[in-house]
């Protein structure tokens, strides 16, 4: 008797509706097209801001607009949801072991968490919030 | 001892005949504290015996009775019946391919498995006469939970990066590849990360996570794999940015 195995192919633009985990892996890669996009309007700001004070004042006029706000709105939003995914991950990636023991991973994960809060006061010290 | 009605739909697969997989749906009586597995068994003592699967142990121990239950990868002997409701879809492992019905070919994952040399190689040979490799308790925790896989490729077949790029090396294989790098007693790091540091090996993984999601032994091969990226990117940076370093 020869063999004839069944080969079964991965639909490749569909396969992340076959379970929630996918779906959930997928909204997490999805946030680095909207980081992208911001890290792009950052360089135009660059470039605007090169091209002398009357362009500068266009820029940030442009960013008033109401689709501005919106598009900065989401960024905001898949940004905290990116690093909080990463930050949950750190855990896994870099264990601390101390004898024969590990530290707790939420350790781990709150440490950064509480890095990300301190750098996040003083970029808004920096940038005159307070 | 309560007993309830149990639907199963099967997917079957005769390669002698068949060029597709189609669905058979069977009603077969069993016990409420019963696995998928004994209803398996049970169909095939009492209504189908042209049925076909792999077990052994009935334990959760072999790490042979790998299903697709409703979708999810599952050893068939730890998935218990009153965890189900309505009819429940057996289906073999997915991402491998299909021998016949729920037997899947694991040609793949053992021939990678060898490929990262998952055995001790010494550091240095010493003669038995000089006595044993001593390790601490420390030591041994270091990769400790590494060493419970039982090679159950649930974690493959969990793996989408694995379904849609064959050539990774996978979750289990990498997993045992860092459990022998993180042993005290060995020295073959080097020569696993001519497999491990490539394309096909952790550079494939994009931390879908589902491996471990779905490890019955608690092995957690989406850390091993982060942990053995950080290693190699460390790797390349000495041997690339630092003058004079060697990885």
């Amino acid at each position: 008797m020869s063999r004839n195995p069944l080969i079964r192919e991965v639909p490749p633009t569909s396969w992340y509706f076959r379970h929630p985990r996918y779906l959930r892996y997928m909204s997490r890669e999805i946030t680095s097209i909207f980081i992208g996009a911001y890290c792009v309007l950052l360089v135009v700001g660059l470039q605007r801001l090169s091209a002398g004070p009357a362009a500068w004042e266009g820029f940030l006029a442009a960013l008033k607009s109401p689709a501005s706000v919106v598009f900065q709105f989401l960024c905001l939003v898949a940004a905290v949801y990116h690093a909080a995914t990463w930050f949950n991950a750190t855990q896994k990636a870099m264990p601390i072991q101390i004898g024969e023991d590990f530290v707790p991973g939420n350790l781990i994960s709150g440490a950064h968490y509480a890095a990300w809060a301190v750098l996040s006061v003083v970029v808004l010290f920096v940038a005159g919030v307070f | 001892m309560k007993e309830r009605l149990v639907q199963l739909e099967v997917l079957r697969y005769n390669p002698d005949t068949d060029t597709e997989a189609h669905f058979q749906r069977y009603e077969v009586m069993c016990q409420e504290e019963w696995v998928v597995l004994d209803a398996l068994n049970k169909i095939k003592a009492d209504i189908d015996p042209t049925l076909n699967y792999r077990w052994s142990c009935h334990m959760a121990v072999c790490g042979s009775c790998g299903m697709m239950i409703n979708g999810e990868p599952k050893l068939s002997c730890h998935a218990f019946l009153r965890a189900y409701e309505g009819v429940i879809r057996v289906e073999p492992l997915a991402h491998f391919p299909v021998e016949r019905d729920l037997v899947t070919a694991p040609d793949d994952f053992m021939e990678k498995l060898k490929r990262v040399k998952p055995y001790i190689i010494p550091k240095e040979k010493k003669p038995i006469s000089e006595g044993e490799y001593k390790q601490t308790p420390a030591q041994l925790m270091k990769f400790r939970q590494y060493s419970m896989c039982i090679n159950c490729m649930l974690c493959y077949a969990a793996c989408p990066e694995y379904g849609l790029t064959p050539d990774f090396i996978g979750p289990a294989a990498l997993t045992l590849a860092h459990r022998y790098n993180q042993d005290s007693r060995d020295g073959g790091r080097k020569e696993r990360q001519e497999v491990v540091a490539t394309h096909e090996g952790v550079w494939e993984c994009t931390f879908v996570g589902a491996c471990s999601e779905v490890c019955p032994a608690h092995v957690d091969p989406a850390s091993a794999l982060q942990q053995m990226k950080i290693t190699s990117s460390i790797d390349w940076i000495v041997e690339h940015l630092i003058p004079g370093g060697k990885s």
